[in-house]
């Protein structure tokens, strides 16, 4: 296991998996998004409160699912570089953080649009909401160090840094809405215990949160694929590469 | 494992571990004051600051809401189901506002106890379900309360 892990870390052998599997990232992707879209935003029934408002939840949550997962994926590659000093996974957290910033902002967004008619506000500054601000101010922070440094190798360090200071924070948005008063609601969707959500609406959500998770690997694979080739411009694969396109 | 790596491990652990617990002593100092709103029993206790603007959150209490037949002016009451306060406000309701609701009101208290609120905010809670499912709910709920009266 070790031993294909440090195979895997090779860039040559890295770019040819990476290439190989973008397509098949692709079209599941593509797949899962189209059903779940359909599942939730057609076929599901409108919730007995909300109406159909409700359905802005499968933009909503599986994107702030994924704010926090790709900031756990940031935080373990900047380890994992820090202690191996592993370069593709320099470039996996680096391409990473913009993705992350993405899905933070839309969960963001997409949490505004639906509390002015819900709850009557935009905005409140709970512990919620305001934690998950924060986190696109890390991911901001991140990304303006990361371009901020000129040398990469200096700039991949303070990155890493940064990053495992800062990962305190998704706990924090985790349990915002059980260590304190929030407006915004507890979650509905739980492992161990039954979730709040109706079956009808929740197998929608799920598949619109695994489609979420293909799409990030898809375009961490296509963006690492492009800042490798970058970075070993100079080595010899790449330039027999180049040769045979 | 390598040395110099097992090192660098170690100290990144406990670079974690030590910033998870100064944040976890700041969050400790902050306390209550980081809660988006008080409950009724807090408000009670006057664990709320009296002078200033703050929020009260709980459930609208069932059969509380009157509203003025010439304006705007609401008054109902708020519950933790130990303690209530009065609410009074006036303006459009959220949406979701109804009885057995949970609620945020924004505002102060007046000398009376009575709390004036210059905003009310919707709470949703996070259970969702089909409009069919929620009546089979109520009627259930409906049956129970029937039986319990005769």
């Amino acid at each position: 296991m070790l031993q294909w892990l440090h195979k895997l870390a090779s860039p040559k052998i890295f770019y040819n998996l990476a290439s190989r599997l973008i397509p098949w990232f692709g079209w599941s992707t593509l797949l899962l998004l189209v059903y779940g879209l359909y599942g939730g935003l057609i076929e599901a029934p409108a919730d007995y409160q909300q109406g159909d408002s409700f359905r802005i939840m499968y933009i909503h949550v599986p994107a702030a699912w994924m704010s926090m997962f790709i900031y756990l994926v940031i935080a373990f590659h900047s380890a994992v570089f820090l202690i191996w000093k592993i370069t593709i996974s320099d470039i996996l957290a680096r391409v990473s953080a913009l993705i992350g910033a993405s899905f933070t902002f839309i969960a963001l967004v997409t949490g505004c649009l639906w509390g002015k008619p819900m709850w009557g506000t935009y905005w409140i500054w709970d512990a919620r909401l305001t934690s998950e601000l924060l986190l696109l101010f890390i991911y901001l922070g991140y990304m303006g160090l990361g371009s901020a440094i000129e040398d990469r190798r200096v700039a991949a360090r303070a990155c890493a840094l940064l990053a495992i200071v800062c990962v305190v924070i998704i706990p924090i948005i985790h349990y915002s809405v059980i260590w304190w008063n929030t407006l915004h609601q507890g979650s509905s969707v739980s492992v161990m215990n039954k979730s709040a959500i109706d079956t009808s609406m929740l197998i929608p959500l799920l598949v619109m949160a695994i489609a979420f998770k293909l799409f990030y690997v898809l375009v961490v694979l296509m963006r690492a694929r492009t800042e490798l080739l970058f970075q070993e411009r100079k080595t010899n694969w790449v330039r027999k590469l180049i040769q045979e396109k | 494992m390598h040395p110099v790596r097992k090192q660098r491990l170690i100290l990144i652990s406990s670079l974690v571990i030590g910033v998870a617990i100064a944040v976890g002593f700041m969050l400790m100092a902050l306390g209550e004051n980081l809660n988006a709103f008080y409950s009724p029993t807090q408000v009670q206790a006057g664990e709320a600051p009296g002078d200033h603007t703050f929020r009260v959150g709980g459930m609208v209490a069932d059969e509380s809401v009157v509203h003025d037949e010439k304006n705007l002016d609401v008054t109902f009451q708020v519950t933790d189901r130990l303690n209530t306060t009065t609410v009074k406000y006036t303006g459009i309701l959220p949406d979701l506002f109804r009885e057995g609701q949970g609620i945020l009101a924004e505002g102060k208290l007046d000398e009376k106890g009575v709390f004036i609120a210059s905003r009310v905010l919707a709470k949703h809670d996070e259970n969702y379900m089909p409009p069919e499912v929620s009546e089979a709910l109520k009627a259930a709920q409906d049956i129970k309360k029937y039986k319990q009266n005769q």
